[in-house]
């Protein structure tokens, strides 16, 4: 019993090690690639590359003053930055990153990832509204309209998955997919021929549910100042920023464990844990490559997009994989 | 239906294109400077603040006319003088002549808009630009330029 | 569910946009009644950064309100001299040489291409796409240096003389413009491939905003904002004046109305303005850049004088009344942007503040013009 409460301290401090890390340093990889992308060069005074930017900035963060808002809701003002960080952290624990390297392995991995995943827009809205900002509340509203319209057709897309194959367990859908790349679930096959285009729904879904660009209308800087975070400052700001660089690295991992997978290489040659930190970080180099290159859209036209286009087409996607798999 | 799987499509593409310039602009070097460790030559044009120019003997050029002081819309220089008695010869005779000789050219800085009427106005070419462009100081005082301290400090 | 909604009393909530927000690109203020996320009514406040230019031009001799007239839109601030040194010569019945002319001009439109493309930015910006302003700054910073070789400075530029100009332009002026005319108009294209035939950019700006050429007309509006509108009107062709009746350029008009016809008679604009740069490069005549005898005191006989000339932002006008004393009797600035803007409160009722937003960046605002 008592090693099983050690494995989990451990595993737990390791998971929060990883999220802190990867987020810190993904803000490093954002800036300097929006650098490149704008032809500057972004962060590169402290350090060599400018590799301690992060360190500075988090010292930064740190030592300033919490302030709270007048008439804000003070309790809840403090919880939501913790809310926006802790379901990240939590859905590390159950990931496989090799065969191996998995803190906690369980049969309804997908499924606790979602549920973890769909607390963070409540974070956004307990943000929003406990600030008393007109600013936040709005934005508030938005992010959260978003973050649920656009889980129906992620869902749609990972319970036509776990038809495929039959699992919810995240290192059983892996393993389903070893052996090379033309048995990933991006490539289509007889039974489920739409499943790029799943993959691209997917996609989208996840930049839509991270809160990234060009859906970050929770942010909107232009139009909502800061959005939901317009009070925050210090490390209640810094706990948002790094949980949303968490939540881009879980996305990712559900990417690649769902489509392109997992720890496999695509030749089926010596697979671990370097082919899944390759994946994640290339798909992490796509979302920032997005964030830099398109302008953001309106709220109803993100609406539009989930409603009209996103849903049906998974929904058919989802149909026509039932019916094919009965066939085939 | 079949418009709106075309309008899916294109959209596609010209996210697609987009995403096409913003990678081959990645692999583009950097253009900026970065400023405090590199610094760029000033064009020879260039108009900072005012400074007085110097004759053979290295004194101002400045024959306290006051061209500069009038032309300037801020009203930002002030001048002082005092009448200096020197001895030509003219003809053979010695005479004493009166001559003006400037104490005192300030340049309040702060409220100058780096027009150039002062240098254009002036008709015995005895001010002219400075390519000065790191002035920065959170103390107003520091902008209250005594200029004829300037040239001084300049020739020592 | 149809008809129309009626807001009850204390339904709505006010909301101040400004005077320091990001989308409004400076200090103005609108004090916007929402419904949600709809606007009710809107009320724009003036005056933030109010300097009293017109009265500065009473009290000052008519050289010194040289280098006011650049302080009022920094963007594009040669158009602004140049309708300043053009109504005073037209007072004082100054004679200019040919080349000053033609230098005015290429100047001018070098001017524009830099103000719009920063505008294109700042406009994209408030999108909210960050990277085309990078590139447009890069583009604008060539400009940028061309002009600060000929004229000293970067931004307030002091350039023009009653007569003439303050300094001839050289070789390596030519050189640079005749070298940056294809570039530029190569990056025109990548930002056509970038910006404007991206299937979200044109998804908020199609069809949003409309401002009617009925409303322009009300309001005063004038530029690109009416030429999105579908007014034909550009006083550098109705109106001529300096040299531009012997350019061959055209007038971009579209009559759709919405943010995006203006956003593109904006970018087609460039495209004319590097034409003009590109002839007058080609005819510009040899000759002197101020009359031969120099006017030393500036008495214009006492009247009232207009001269209007077409600045990036639309119409710029300015009328000196004058007693024949050394200053002017009344030096009025009628200035395109607050025209420009004064249509907002109609335009944008009942729509999404982000809409509404999106349609004031298409305006072009630069809040120094405004208030003067």
């Amino acid at each position: 019993m008592s090693l099983t409460i050690l494995n989990v301290i451990i595993a737990v401090v390791i998971a929060i090690g990883f999220a802190a890390l990867n987020a810190a340093y993904l803000v490093w990889a954002e800036r300097r690639g929006a650098g490149r992308i704008q032809r500057r060069p972004g962060p590169n005074v402290n350090g060599p590359l400018g590799l301690l930017q992060p360190l500075a900035d988090g010292i930064k963060l740190m030592t300033k003053q919490l302030v709270i808002p007048g008439g804000a809701d003070k309790a809840l003002f403090m919880v939501a930055p913790v809310l926006a960080m802790a379901p990240a952290i939590i859905s590390f624990v159950t990931i496989p990153f090799s065969e191996s390297i998995v803190a906690h392995s369980m049969n309804i991995g997908v499924l606790m990832i979602f549920a973890f995943a769909s607390l963070s827009g409540f974070s956004i809205l307990l943000a929003g509204w406990s600030s008393r900002n007109k600013y936040g509340m709005m934005a508030s509203v938005r992010a959260v309209s978003q973050n649920i319209s656009y889980e129906v057709p992620m869902l749609i897309t990972v319970i036509t998955i776990v038809m495929m194959t039959g699992t919810m367990d995240l290192k059983e859908l892996v393993a389903a997919q070893s052996g090379g790349i033309w048995n990933w679930n991006l490539i289509p096959s007889l039974s489920s021929p739409l499943m790029p285009v799943a993959f691209l729904i997917f996609f989208i879904c996840s930049l839509a549910e991270t809160n990234r660009a060009p859906f970050d209308l929770g942010e909107a800087e232009s139009e909502l100042v800061a959005g939901f975070h317009t009070e925050y400052g210090s490390m209640g700001f810094g706990l948002f920023f790094m949980g949303e660089y968490a939540n881009i690295v879980i996305g990712a991992s559900l990417i690649t464990i769902l489509f392109l997978g997992g720890w496999g290489c695509p030749l089926g040659l010596f697979p671990g844990v370097w082919w899944f930190l390759l994946k994640i970080y290339m798909l992490i180099f796509s979302f920032i490559w997005i964030r830099w290159t398109f302008p953001r859209t309106t709220i109803y036209g993100l609406l539009n997009l989930s409603w009209k286009i996103l849903i049906p087409i998974s929904l058919f996607n989802l149909l026509l994989t039932a019916g094919l798999l009965k066939v085939f | 239906m079949g418009a709106y799987f075309t309008e899916i499509f294109r959209g596609l593409q010209s996210l697609a294109i987009g995403l096409g310039i913003t990678f081959k602009e990645f692999f583009q070097p950097v253009v900026t400077v970065s400023y405090p460790y590199e610094t760029i030559k000033m064009s020879e044009r260039y108009r900072g603040h005012i400074e007085l120019i110097e004759d053979e003997e290295g004194k101002a050029k400045c024959v306290v006319c006051g061209m500069c002081e009038r032309a300037c819309p801020s009203g930002c220089i002030s001048l002082a003088s005092e009448s200096v008695e020197y001895e030509v010869e003219v003809k053979g005779e010695m005479k004493t002549k009166k001559k003006k000789v400037l104490t005192k050219y300030d340049l309040n800085f702060t409220t100058c808009s780096l027009c150039g009427q002062c240098v254009e106005n002036c008709n015995f070419g005895a001010i002219t630009f400075s390519k000065d462009y790191n002035l920065a100081s959170s103390r107003k005082e520091d902008f209250h330029f005594d200029l004829l301290n300037r040239l001084k400090e300049r020739n020592s | 569910m149809s008809g129309p909604i009626h807001i009850q009393p204390g339904e709505t909530f006010t909301l101040n946009v400004g005077p320091q927000h990001p989308a409004t690109h400076g200090v103005l203020r609108v004090k916007m009644e929402m419904d949600g996320e709809y606007i009710v009514k809107a009320e724009t406040v003036l005056g933030y950064i109010h300097r009293m230019h017109e009265l500065m031009g009473e009290n000052r001799t008519y050289p010194q309100v040289l280098p006011n007239l650049s302080r009022l839109d920094y963007l594009g601030a040669l158009g602004y001299t140049h309708g300043h040194v053009l109504a005073v010569e037209r007072a004082a019945g100054i004679e200019v040489p040919e080349r000053a002319e033609y230098i005015r001009a290429i100047t001018v439109e070098l001017n524009r291409v830099a103000s719009h493309l920063f505008w294109f930015g700042a406009f994209v910006m408030d999108l909210g796409g960050f990277t085309p302003l990078m590139y447009a700054i890069q583009d604008r910073e060539h400009i940028l240096d061309m002009l600060e070789a000929v004229t000293g400075s970067r931004l307030t530029y002091c350039y023009y003389r009653f007569g003439g100009l303050y300094n001839d332009i050289d070789d390596d002026f030519i050189a640079a413009a005749k070298a940056f005319i294809p570039r530029m108009r190569k990056s025109l294209k990548k930002y056509d491939a970038l910006v404007t035939g991206n299937i979200i950019f044109e998804k908020r700006l199609k069809d949003i905003g409309p401002i009617s050429a009925e409303m322009c007309r009300k309001y005063g509006a004038t530029g690109p904002v009416a030429r999105g509108a579908g007014i034909d009107f550009d006083v550098r062709k109705n109106e001529p004046y300096s040299v531009y009746p012997e350019f061959d350029f055209d007038i971009p008009v579209y009559h759709e109305c919405d943010s995006l016809a203006r956003y593109k008679v904006r970018m087609e604009e460039m495209e004319q303005s590097l034409r003009i740069v590109e002839q007058g490069l080609e005819k510009l005549p040899d000759g002197p850049i101020m009359p031969a005898k120099k006017p030393k005191l500036i008495k214009p006989p006492a009247g009232d004088y207009y001269q209007a000339v077409e600045t990036a932002r639309g119409s710029f006008g300015i009328r000196i009344v004058s007693d024949g004393g050394k200053n002017a009797y009344r030096f009025k600035l009628r200035s395109p942007t607050y025209s420009n803007m004064s249509l907002f409160d109609e335009a944008c009722e009942g729509m999404m503040i982000m809409d509404a937003l999106a349609m004031m960046g298409s305006l072009d605002l630069v809040i120094p013009e405004i208030d003067r």
